[in-house]
């Protein structure tokens, strides 16, 4: 199977005609998602999914065109598309392909593919989830339902051939498990999340989800809206990959390039306190997003974009990375539906000394941010300033107080950089391309009543 | 057609053969184009395809779903054998389908169709919406312009003899405009769209969206940090529309009352808002980005009135939940492609235009917040509580509009701020947008006239 896939690439990369380069890239994944509900299993996805990307570069313009589908007619279709897109494009000397001295380079080794997971039988997938929500509703008496509870996996790969004599595959297997617990009796309910994920079951801490959901529903209750002030937050490692995920926008070379970035101009200069370091490393296996190249099959690396509170640097894939003159750093991102970008694979601040439970100490009178939402219509990109929903406890004496709701709280991203003063040492690999740990933020507004 | 009739009997039969409730076949077919400009330039012309079939069979609160991109009988008759195994049918009896075949809709004769639109005169809108953002104030650094349309043909067959089809088609277009100031950047968009295909460009003016996106962002550098706590908030004509969206709408969806992760639940004739309030949710809305003829399980939009000077009359209905109730769908089964199951979803949500006068509303409001433009939001269905994002929007004091005031979160409990809303104005106007709900997108709108909340929570800076 795995084959199959790079000969699709190939044959469209070789249709490649006398000044022009033809790039195909193709994707396969095999995705199961169970759902659970009051005990029964309440629906069973099985499927398939494949599709092509081809990037047609012709006198200095570009066109792209995307076909769900690799029917060899649609295939074929796609490419005469992108072809005829290419003419409606502006010039631009900066397009091209990644040649292969650009994507020369030892990939990493990664160990990103577990045969077991695809090999594993529905029915073990849907136990799994039937004992997930059974052992969620007996964590905790005050647990009155589940409102969803579930396990989804999926086994990836992708081919990327270009008419310039690029050629990478990959592939690579996740699965995680989900449950959402309702708490609470009469009028007030108060609902939590437990999650975990994983390359393979056998990986999935699957008593973490009942007991996390149902502490983080069960501490809600009777939460109130406090007073509007000014106050330290220490933030959930949930929340910190939520910033760091919205954060990661500001180091895209792309937005650099177009004047975007909220770091414009300031290589070299202290945008953050001394104890963070921000990394973006797709080659730790251990991240879920790791992959050995990028999706213009140039090698991945180690960037570090923050070392010790300075700006070291931004990510490129290869159009910003020539435009820039900074090169790429194998940073390019996409789906097969759209032309390559930038961004992050396996986003993470590099853990510091404190415990969970001694950055609450640390942080004595402070508000703990259990979790956020409206983060993105809440945040602007280009300012920085962000004003998001959020629940959690108050910290009273370093221990975690009353419940709260109904709060948002307010800073912007570049002092919410300034303002950290611990990183936790409980570094969590999470779903998606950012991992994050508890830290303590020395100052935001929080507004209550 | 995107598959014969008698192979969806064979397709369907096989998929019920080991038993099962219910089967449907839901076949797509979607092509689109996306003209982008950015940084002064036409970035990119992308167009794409996307074809295939979902099946699933129900058998009592089990549903079995697979889908394929294979629409010839074969890749059919994979999919439903996968579906109907996760189904587990074991214990029902084979029965044959047969369908009753209905005239498949027509599209708008007139729509102008995207394919018979040139590429070429489709990027030209982009440099006209570039120019006049620019020209609206030497601000501006960079515009970001975006044209994209789609047509859908659907086809849906089940097991109860339906065969229904339909073809939508919806055009939209975007502008972002980046302004530097003394005070650092700003960023605003505006993106209207409809159910239509070119003709959109007949009432929508690109300059003017683009001056709207453009004068936004100018205003915004000289915004103040907007306050914190407690205040009146008065939404524009068409500004707010997603409020109800998030503080009761998605609490309405049968789906997430069933699963006690409402708090509506329980509450179908009873007061849940102000007697002021009546909520329409609207399938049929002429050409409106929600709008459709039939929804993804085949069954007919409707209009729904959800809240009826205040009382709640009904929630929205998919039709396997409404089988289960025996009762009819309310046209709300929607999916985001062939490869998503249906689930509940709104369509074109909006309250009617009541009787105050606009201008009285703001000048009876002695202090507060006036929202022109909202970002997205976000709700918890179980708990109510609700957030929404201000990108525009003004100080009042003293009955009057004053400052601007710099982006911030909005914040309440859905059945509070229902109770709340204390004045409904005589106009009405309404908002795109784009729906998520457990991973899926889909193309909604939301509509009021302006009214106001006694009091919400505003989570500014400013004290």
């Amino acid at each position: 199977v795995r084959g199959e896939l790079i000969d699709v690439a190939r044959r469209v990369a070789g249709a490649a005609r006398d000044g022009e380069q033809v790039e195909a890239y193709v994707v396969r994944s095999l995705d199961t998602e169970v759902e659970v509900f009051d005990g029964d299993l309440e629906s069973l996805s099985v499927a398939g999914v494949e599709g092509v990307g081809v990037r047609v570069v012709t006198g200095r313009r570009q066109g792209y065109a995307w076909a769900g589908s690799l029917d060899a007619s649609m295939v074929d279709e796609t490419l005469r598309a992108a072809r005829d897109n290419a003419e409606f494009g502006a010039p631009d000397e900066w397009f091209g392909l990644p040649t292969p001295e650009e994507a020369a380079g030892p990939a990493a080794d990664l160990d990103l593919w577990r045969d077991d997971l695809p090999a594993t039988p529905t029915d073990d997938k849907v136990r799994l989830a039937l004992d997930l929500e059974a052992a969620t509703r007996a964590a905790d008496g005050r647990i009155r339902g589940v409102e969803s509870a579930g396990y989804s996996d999926s086994a990836l790969e992708t081919a990327v051939a270009s008419s310039v004599g690029v050629e990478r595959t990959m592939r690579r297997t996740t699965c995680s498990a989900h449950a959402v617990a309702l708490a609470g009796e009469g009028d007030e309910t108060q609902t939590g999340y437990g999650f975990a994920a994983a390359r393979a079951i056998d990986g999935l801490d699957v008593e973490a989800i009942p007991r996390d959901a149902a502490l983080r529903s069960t501490r809600l209750l009777g939460a109130r809206q406090p007073r509007s002030r000014r106050l330290p937050v220490v933030l959930d490692p949930l929340v910190t990959r939520s910033f760091l995920g919205l954060l990661a926008a500001a180091f895209d070379g792309e937005a650099l390039l177009k004047g975007r970035s909220l770091f414009e101009g300031r290589d070299g200069e202290e945008i953050a306190a001394a104890g963070v370091t921000l990394v973006d490393d797709p080659t730790d296996a251990r991240a879920l997003g790791a992959a050995p190249h990028d999706s213009e099959g140039v090698p991945t690396r180690r960037v570090e974009l923050v070392g010790a509170g300075v700006l070291r640097a931004f990510l490129h894939n290869t159009y910003t990375g020539r435009r820039s003159g900074a090169g790429s750093t194998g940073s390019a991102v996409r789906g097969f539906k759209s032309t390559p970008g930038v961004g992050v694979r396996a986003l993470r601040l590099e853990p510091g000394e404190l415990a969970h439970d001694e950055i609450l100490r640390a942080a004595g009178d402070a508000l703990y941010v259990q979790s956020v939402s409206g983060l993105h219509s809440g945040t602007n990109p280009v300012s920085g300033a962000f004003s998001v929903g959020a629940e959690g406890l108050m910290i009273r004496g370093g221990e975690l107080a009353e419940p709260v709701r109904e709060v948002t709280i307010a800073s912007t991203l570049q002092r919410m950089l300034l303002d950290v003063v611990e990183v936790g040492a409980d570094l969590t690999f999470l779903p998606g391309a950012v991992a994050g740990q508890t830290l303590l933020v020395a100052d935001m507004t929080m507004s209550g009543r | 057609v995107l598959i014969a009739t008698d192979v969806l009997e064979r397709t369907l039969t096989s998929a019920l053969r080991h038993g099962g409730d219910f089967a449907e076949v839901f076949a797509e077919d979607r092509a689109g184009s996306t003209a982008r400009w950015d940084d002064g330039k036409v970035e990119e012309l992308v167009t794409g395809r996307d074809r295939g079939a979902g099946v699933r069979v129900v058998r009592g609160d089990t549903t079995g779903f697979a889908h394929t991109a294979d629409l010839s009988e074969t890749g059919l008759a994979a999919a439903a054998e996968a579906a109907a195994a996760a189904a587990r049918a074991g214990g029902g009896r084979a029965r044959a389908v047969a369908l009753d075949a209905r005239p498949a809709a027509p599209v708008d004769p007139a729509a102008v169709l995207p394919e018979s639109v040139s590429k070429a005169d489709k990027v030209a809108l982009l440099a006209r919406a570039d120019a006049a953002a620019r020209a609206t104030g030497p601000q501006i650094k960079q515009v970001g312009v975006t044209y994209a349309d789609g047509r859908r043909r659907i086809l849906v067959a089940n097991s109860d003899g339906l065969l229904a089809a339909d073809d939508q088609v919806r055009t939209r277009f975007s502008v972002s405009c980046v302004a530097a100031g003394d005070t650092g950047m700003q960023t605003a968009h505006e993106a209207p769209g409809r159910s239509m295909g070119f003709e959109l460009f007949d009432e929508v003016d690109p300059d003017e969206v683009a001056r709207t996106a453009a004068t936004r962002a100018i205003t915004l550098l000289s915004a103040r940090p907007a306050p914190s706590g407690r205040l009146p908030v008065v939404l524009k004509r068409g500004a707010g529309g997603v409020l109800f969206h998030e503080a009761c709408g998605h609490g309405l969806e049968a789906d997430l009352v069933r699963k006690d992760a409402s708090v509506f639940k329980g509450r179908v004739g009873t007061a849940v808002a102000s007697p002021l309030v009546t909520l329409v949710d609207d399938g049929t809305y002429p050409d409106e980005w929600g709008t459709y003829r039939i929804d993804d399980e085949g069954q007919p939009a409707r209009r729904n009135v959800l809240i009826e000077d205040g009382v709640l009359t009904d929630y929205m209905w998919d039709l396997v939940r409404a089988r289960k109730e025996g009762r009819a769908s309310s046209g709300n089964g929607r999916r985001e492609t062939y490869q998503h199951l249906p689930m509940v979803r709104m369509t074109n949500t909006y309250l009617p235009a009541g009787d105050a006068d606009p201008d009285a509303i703001i000048a009876d409001t002695e202090r507060g917040i006036y929202c022109v433009q909202l970002g997205g939001g976000q709700v918890n269905t179980a708990t109510g509580d609700f957030v929404f994002g201000i990108t525009e929007a003004y100080l009042i004091e003293g009955g009057r509009i004053t400052e601007p005031i710099q982006q911030a979160q909005l914040i309440g409990n859905g059945p509070a701020a229902l109770m709340l809303v204390d004045a409904v104005g005589n106009d009405f106007d309404t908002w795109t947008g784009t729906c998520g709900k457990n991973g899926q997108g889909v193309p909604v709108s939301s509509g009021q006239p302006t009214l106001r909340v006694a009091e919400l929570t505003i989570g500014g800076t400013a004290s």
